[in-house]
């Protein structure tokens, strides 16, 4: 898929195909799907795995488990509150599954499901779903008069009502493509600089040399991904917190 | 753009399979890994708070050993003090005792030795005076005056009392 004739193919990375031969084509599972297995079983076998020994001074893995159950778990209630804690679970496994998703997608052949818009809308989407009815589980009418902040004058209702409706219903969006779009535009240029490299190698005796450019760029941006994979999960993660909150608390 | 190619049909298989993936992910952290951790965490916050509890009161323990270990300091030091006191008055009274004791027998002896000296001193004086009167008759007689023996002894007596001054 890299570069076919001189075209620079940066797409091609996130065309979705059926995996696991036969079977995955019969049920329609793609190699997205098998990237969001992999991330399920590495997380899973962190936390089994890496809990297996329970010991009172941890090790490396027990330490890293726990630091990523306390770094969520001081965000839930931090944000939340401690009735957020029921939440926990959820704000965890999103987080960890957006993390998982974007790590593995950083190596070569991988295929990161968080680019695609589909996913994340319907990651964003669920929350989405779960804060509103929790909202109104928890407030019944009354979560309607989220739309009207009180104290304000009711002559504004006709202009505010409609802003805060479409401000509530532009979360799942704004969620979603926030973490598709960096996703695919770093590996979008990740790519495109890769292509450059085997080009530029490609241009006889001072080719080689002048790959090295693109190269020590990508090396860089590969860091840079790195960055943006741990913050885009927490941003997502830190954003579903703060619906909850209002979802719990109402403003 | 691959991520917007609705038509392929694998877009609404991987959004199925994302939703069983995610879910199961859920409920096998939510029901199994989770609450492990929890349960770690927080044997581990009980372990280190009955640690602190036990640390402190081994404080309390050893700051009230200190304070007894102080009181019963200063209640021997006290106890040393007031009999090293009451052995140094007595000590103090007894040679007082003594010394007063020495003083008056010394007193006394000085006192009979002074009589004793006294005594003799009369004595002597008398004796002197009768020598100095017998003297002055026996100088009277040569010298062939005859005087009252009354009236010499009352001149030497004046004599003398004149030559002690």
């Amino acid at each position: 898929m890299a570069a076919e004739g001189n075209a620079i193919d940066a797409l091609g990375q996130f065309v979705l195909y059926p995996a696991l031969g036969q079977v995955g084509s019969a049920v329609g599972f793609t190699n997205s799907n098998l990237y969001m297995v992999f991330a399920g079983v590495l997380i899973v076998a962190l936390m089994v795995y890496g809990m297996r020994e329970a010991a009172m001074v941890p090790g490396r893995m027990q330490g890293l488990a726990e630091s990523a159950y306390g770094f969520i778990d001081d965000m839930v209630v931090a944000q939340v509150g401690e009735e957020g804690r029921r939440f926990f679970p959820f704000v965890f496994t999103l987080f960890m599954f957006i993390l998982f998703g974007n790590m593995l997608g950083l190596f070569p052949y991988a295929f990161t499901f968080t680019s695609h818009i589909t996913v994340t809308f319907a990651l964003a989407a669920t929350v989405f779903v779960l804060v509103t009815a929790v909202a109104i589980a928890l407030h019944g009418r009354k979560f309607f008069g989220y739309f009207m902040p009180e104290g304000a004058p009711m002559w504004l209702a006709p202009i505010i009502i409609p802003v805060e409706i479409v401000s509530y219903l532009s979360r799942p969006i704004s969620l979603s493509v926030r973490l598709f779009a960096n996703m695919m535009a770093g590996h979008v240029m990740l790519k495109v600089f890769a292509t450059f490299v085997v080009m530029l190698a490609g241009l006889g005796t001072v080719g080689p040399v002048l790959s090295l450019m693109p190269l020590a760029l990508n090396i860089a941006l590969v860091a840079f991904e790195v960055l943006v994979a741990f913050l885009q999960a927490y941003v997502f993660a830190i954003l579903t917190c703060i619906y909850l909150h209002d979802a719990v608390h109402l403003h | 753009m691959p991520q917007l190619d609705f038509a392929n049909p694998l877009m609404t298989t991987t959004l199925l399979w994302l939703f069983l993936i995610f879910g199961a992910l859920y409920f096998a952290l939510k029901s199994y890994a989770l609450p492990r951790v929890a349960t770690v965490l927080e044997n581990r916050a009980a372990r280190i708070r009955a640690d602190l509890d036990a640390a402190q009161a081994a404080q309390r323990e050893g700051e009230a050993a200190l304070a007894e270990l102080r009181a019963a300091t200063a209640a021997a030091r006290a106890e040393a003090q007031a009999t090293v006191a009451a052995a140094m008055a007595e000590a103090q009274a007894k040679a007082s005792a003594q010394a007063e004791a020495i003083n008056a027998r010394l007193a006394s002896q000085v006192d009979e030795a002074e009589t004793r000296v006294r005594a003799a001193r009369d004595a002597a004086m008398g004796a002197l005076r009768e020598v100095a009167g017998s003297t002055a008759q026996a100088m009277l007689a040569r010298l062939g005056v005859s005087a009252p023996a009354r009236t010499v002894t009352a001149a030497v007596d004046r004599a003398a009392k004149q030559g002690a001054r």
